[in-house]
């Protein structure tokens, strides 16, 4: 049961947002409705780059109960993989891809007294939808968005709009900086708090939180990052026999998939689990780049999560 | 597909019995002559025609009078159907799936007419037409799970998803193998599944709470359970305790083929779009051992499998005082042959 249900859809609208972030709007190559989804959901988007297969997962930023369109917001990051060039240079009004169904991973607390959400940069795409059921709701919620410049940052103009006062947008270009320390300072009992962006920030906000005396289970992060790249390596699979190499700008995952190995996985970014494989024998170091595992277990060396992690280099023999 | 709905009591003079048509498709759940634990979780997709796993939801020939069944319970006691505050979204999710899947499989009975949030609901059977207001809790009579949980066939419990773990929190639960929502509302995974015994220890909920927490939209799975009721009695509930529990001091040798039930719960699971909450729809089916040992391979392999039970779970599923004569009783079908693997009949 690897893998989620893949549907296809047409590409509606493309628009620019921000310096480097498009807006993308997909409806079902047959226009039949597409599923609704909670708020902090995302999907997972096929592309076909050149020689190389990638499925990157994009949070969903439309209304949950809209199902005639899904939207998402890519930001063109020069990394080496090459997804979200892909969907900036390849992918325009009525190019067909294939998604998959909506997982939410980074949904907001039902019994919480009250939202604060931290965004910073592309980072502000699942509060869109987050955002969108709470105040269906009529849920207390408030947002603090950093951004480089107004330039930079996406929907600022719209969100200020739609929410007024409870949005606060801060900007780099002006010297302003989310005033973390203030905002978890002083929020009342039963508040949560949730965190999505560049990795120094969510660190920056799991500390602060920590310190600031929050209970963990009141904090919330997500971080979609690409696998990190390294050398290249050898990945022996202990019940097939068979040996797959993975190159430098892929994942064990992906290399699995382009040798046609059926490997468990779900959201492709170290976060949900499902690709928790055993490691029968390593001769290197294990990278693990997911945020599943506990330290324990990475200590242990007995456990990898193959959508993310990797050796620095020689040979894993994987339980697949 | 010809339903014709039986009228018959699952309490006071138990009328209830399986039409000679309706045996064969009971989900006889077990699938090799040894018991063995299990998790048994496998995708919920459509199965054979005829079969009840031919839809997600299973509607046969005692829908009626289950339906009246419920509606008694819940007349008597309003906690067997609760929902708490946060779970409005989910109660709203159910309704959908619920309604569209029954219009969809079963258009002779059921039919959905959707324009935007404006619905109508027609159940032919219970001869109910309702208009109502999608996302509007007050244009229908009872609150959305109550509404069409008095619909459909079988329990109905709604968990909510966060911090890692599944919570009981909303549940329509009438018909249940002993076990009370008004008691497990607001508890966790583990905590429900706490009086369960050895699976704790061999970690089997660990794995399964990890496999539920990533469940996926539109790839619902099920597991089959079960155990024994005396009588084909549907509120087996501890409420009810002292109405039923009695009832195992009355098997004889002489009644035992009719008094004994082989009661199987077919479990689904649905993670619900809106909520992302999961929908654990619990379909029990009841058959007295005397209808059962009427499918040979049946007869042979139940008591097989009762003579292996574990005592541990003899005790859980409080077969002990009567186990011994459900084993005399299918003796005699057992001849000894070898069995097909699966549960369906040959």
């Amino acid at each position: 049961m690897s893998g989620s249900l893949l549907r296809r859809v047409r590409v509606a609208e493309v628009e620019r947002v921000a310096n480097r972030i498009k807006r993308f709007r997909f409806v079902d190559v047959d226009n039949a409705p597409l599923s609704e989804f909670s708020g902090g959901s995302h999907i997972s988007v096929v592309m076909h780059a050149g020689d190389r297969l990638l499925r990157n997962p994009y949070s969903l930023m439309g209304a949950p109960s809209d199902t005639s369109s899904y939207q998402i917001s890519v930001l063109n990051v020069e990394d080496s993989r090459g997804g979200s060039k892909f969907m900036h240079e390849k992918v325009s009004v009525g190019t067909e891809l294939e998604i998959g169904q909506p997982l939410n991973l980074f949904p907001p607390a039902k019994l919480a007294k009250k939202h604060v959400l931290i965004a910073g940069g592309i980072g502000i795409t699942p509060f869109m939808s987050m955002m969108n059921e709470l105040d269906g709701l009529h849920s207390d919620f408030e947002l603090h968005y950093g951004v480089r410049s107004l330039e930079d940052g996406a929907y600022c103009k719209y969100l200020q709009s739609r929410y007024g006062s409870r949005v606060n947008i801060y900007r780099q270009d002006q010297g302003q900086l989310i005033p973390l320390e203030r905002i978890l300072g002083d929020q009342r009992l039963g508040t949560h708090v949730y965190v999505c962006g560049p990795k120094p920030m969510i660190e920056w906000s799991l500390q602060t939180a920590k310190l600031l005396g929050w209970p963990d289970e009141n904090v919330h992060s997500e971080q979609f990052s690409a696998p990190p790249p390294g050398k290249q390596f050898l990945v022996k699979l202990a019940r097939s026999g068979r040996e797959v190499i993975v190159r430098g700008h892929q994942s064990i995952l992906e290399a699995l998939e382009e040798n046609g190995v059926d490997a468990p996985f779900l959201c492709r970014g170290g976060a949900c689990g499902q690709c928790e494989t055993q490691v029968v024998a390593c001769d290197g170091f294990i990278e693990h780049n997911d945020h599943f595992l506990t330290e324990p277990e990475r200590v242990s060396g007995k456990k990898i999560m193959i959508c993310m992690s990797r050796i620095q280099t020689g040979s894993i023999t994987l339980d697949l | 597909m010809g339903l014709t709905f039986r009228n018959e009591t699952f309490r006071d003079d138990f009328t209830y019995t399986n039409s000679p048509s309706n045996i064969r498709r009971f989900p006889f759940p077990f699938v090799e002559d040894q018991y063995r634990y299990s998790v048994n979780i496998e995708p919920h997709t459509p199965g054979p025609k005829g079969s009840p796993f031919e839809h997600h939801f299973d509607v046969d020939e005692h829908y009626v009078s289950e339906m009246r069944d419920r509606a008694m319970v819940l007349a008597a006691d309003p906690l067997r159907c609760q929902a708490l505050p946060h779970m409005m979204t989910a109660q709203w999710d159910m309704l959908e799936l619920l309604m569209t899947s029954l219009a969809r499989d079963y258009p002779e009975h059921f039919t959905l007419h959707r324009d935007g949030t404006a619905w109508h609901w027609i159940n032919r059977p219970l001869g109910i037409d309702q208009k109502f207001t999608f996302l509007d809790a007050s244009t229908l009579p009872y609150p959305p799970m109550e509404f069409i949980g008095r619909q459909v066939q079988g329990d109905f419990s709604i968990q909510d998803q966060r911090d890692n773990q599944l919570w009981m929190d909303a549940g329509i639960i009438t018909s249940q193998a002993d076990w009370s929502l008004d008691f497990d509302v607001g508890m966790n995974f583990f905590e429900w599944h706490g009086p369960v015994p050895l699976a704790h220890e061999a970690g089997v909920f660990e794995r399964a709470l990890k496999f539920l927490l990533n469940l996926q939209i539109g790839k619902p799975v099920r597991r089959l359970n079960w155990t024994m009721t005396i009588n084909p009695r549907l509120d087996t509930s501890p409420e009810n305790y002292h109405k039923w529990a009695s009832d195992r001091m009355t098997v004889t040798p002489e009644n035992v083929g009719q008094k004994v039930h082989l009661r199987v719960e077919m479990q689904g699971l649905f993670r619900l779009p809106r909520s992302n909450a999961i929908l654990f729809s619990i379909r029990g089916y009841l058959m007295s051992l005397e209808q059962i040992v009427t499918v040979p391979k049946w007869g042979r392999r139940l008591p097989r499998v009762l003579a292996s039970l574990p005592p541990e779970l003899v005790e859980y599923k409080s077969l002990g005082r009567y186990r011994d004569m459900a084993l005399a009783y299918l003796a005699p079908y057992d001849d000894g042959a070898p069995t097909s693997p699966g549960g369906g009949p040959d």
